[in-house]
Formats: structure tokens, sequence, C-alpha cells
């Protein structure tokens, strides 16, 4: 089996606000987060595919395609939008780290047909990130 | 088909990226001067040296419907500041680590001994710890289970 990952950047903007709680509470929980206007990211995602490479092609996916996806189910539906108006699949969730990585995931693995989604990468920020894989893959350590 | 859709069966790992600076020198009183030096060479420099050390660490568990969080980063950074960064930070790990007064400091004992000290955390369970000693130097642990981790995931692969 081969690793192949694709990374893209996209900028959204998003708060963390649960109307099911109160103003304090929310100010409690999410703290500077939960700006009632907002506030901003550069996300990068890394899109990682597992297979076997095509003896012909040698390629598990040809990036071209996984680009076409992630261009077609991530960029256009996240890149300059506000993540809580503007993404459905996000309607009703905090769009925190893990909950986008695992709407990454559900957009991303059923329109990869050659190879299987391995693993999802999220990062907010260089220092904080999420990984979604399934549970009892390797996940984010590959094969090792 | 159906069943691999199911968001139920992921799994996702929240990760915080940290930093400290600190000092080390490597040596062991189990081996002679010659050997230390042969052994660990520049890194025997008797004075020590530094590294800007970057910690990463990962939690996992349920995510909170009403939070869209596995932990609130709140409380991960609170506990890693008091657990690890003020033991770790612009200290010499050999002088002010009592565990390091026996073992040597290397990045793989400190990865297992920084797993050690977060392995506790209460919101959420962790996962693993990546030390970068350097940009092109990096270790990982995941506590005594990892290494049985490749066995059991290449048996699964093969059951599908």
């Amino acid at each position: 089996m081969v690793l192949i990952t694709r990374r893209i950047e996209f900028s959204a903007s998003h708060v963390y606000h649960n109307p099911q709680l109160s103003a304090e509470e929310n100010r409690r929980i999410f703290g500077k987060c939960n700006n009632p206007h907002g506030h901003g990211h550069n996300y990068t995602l890394e899109v990682t595919v597992a297979g076997e490479p095509d003896p012909v092609t040698g390629m598990v996916l040809d990036l071209k395609e996984l680009k076409g996806i992630l261009e077609r189910e991530v960029m256009q539906r996240m890149d300059h939008r506000h993540l809580n108006h503007e993404v459905p699949e996000l309607a009703g969730q905090i769009p925190t780290c893990e909950n986008i990585a695992r709407v990454i995931w559900n957009l991303l693995e059923p329109k990869i047909k050659q190879g299987a989604l391995h693993h999802v990468r999220l990062y907010e920020s260089p220092d904080l990130f999420a990984d979604c894989f399934r549970n009892g893959s390797a996940g984010s350590r590959g094969s090792i | 088909m159906a069943a691999r859709t199911n968001s139920e069966e992921l799994k996702i790992e929240l990760w915080r990226r940290y930093h400290f600076s600190a000092s080390h020198r490597l040596h062991t009183a189990h081996l002679s001067e010659e050997e230390n030096r042969l052994v660990f060479g520049k890194c025997n420099n008797p004075f020590g040296h530094g590294h800007n050390y970057v910690l990463e660490v990962s939690v996992s568990g349920p995510v909170d419907p009403a939070t869209g969080m596995i932990a609130n980063l709140a409380d991960l950074d609170g506990f890693v500041e008091k657990a690890v960064l003020k033991v770790f930070d612009h200290k010499s790990l050999n002088e002010d680590v009592a565990a390091f007064q026996e073992k040597v400091p290397t990045t793989e004992n400190l990865c297992i001994d920084i797993y050690e000290r977060l392995k506790n955390f209460s919101h959420a369970k962790l996962e693993r710890v990546r030390i970068e000693e350097t940009r092109n130097n990096s270790f990982e642990y995941a506590g005594e289970e990892f290494a049985r981790v490749p066995v059991a995931t290449a048996a699964k692969k093969e059951q599908r």
C-alpha cells in the first residue's frame, strides 16, 4: 500500500456560538472565538489516499483527479465563505477543527473511486489541527 | 458500502503544538568517558547544548455536540502548561528534571516522560506525543501499546 497526500489551503470565517447556551456560558466556553462578528483563519487541508499503484500508470490515484475533487467538494464550498452561514453540511454544528474535518471526510470519501480515503488532517493554524480517519486504521501514522 | 460512510465509525484526534527551549547533555554513568564521547559525539560536550523543542500532543474522544470539541483548548493548554512546559521550558533537562538525573535525556526518553506526565488528562484520552528536537529530527510515542499498532493494523487490513 502507498499513501499519497495532497495539500490545499482555503480561507474562511466562523464563530463559535451555541444558541442553546446563555450568552455568558458561550463566552466562558468559547472565549474570544465567541466574538459575534466572527473571525477567520487560513486553513490547510491535507488529504491522504491509500492504495496500490496502478501497474500501467504507476499511480494510486491521478493527483489531477484528486485536485478536481478537492476543488469541487472543499474549495467551492468553503473558500472565502462563512462556515456557519454558508456551508449547509455544518449547519447546527460548531465549526471546530474536529467538526470540519469530519464534514470534509464525509464529502470526500464517496468521491474517491481509486484507492481509498485514508485520512484527513485539517489545520486551523500551525499549532492547532485535527485528524479524521476510520477507527481501527493506523490513522495519521499511515501503514507504519 | 453504506456502512463506510457512517461517521460513527470515524475517529478524530485533536492536535495541539507547543514550544519549549531547554538544554541537555547526552551522557551516561554506565559508560566510560571515552565510550560516552564515542556514542554521543558532540552531544556529549560537558557544558551541554540546547534546542527549541516543538511538542505535539494529540487527544481523542467523542466530539461534544454542544461545543463541537473533543476537549476545550483552555483545559488542554492549562494542563500541558502545568505538567510539561513549566517543568521543561528554559531548564537544563539533566540538572532540573529529576527523571533525567538517571536517564539520558534523549528525545526518545523525553517523549516517554512527557507521555507519562500527560496521560492523566481528564477531559479526553491522550493518544500520542510527538517531539521535534530540530526541524530534521522528530520522535513519537503513544504508550506501551504503541509497538503493537502496526501488527494489529496489518491483521485488520488482511481481513477486509
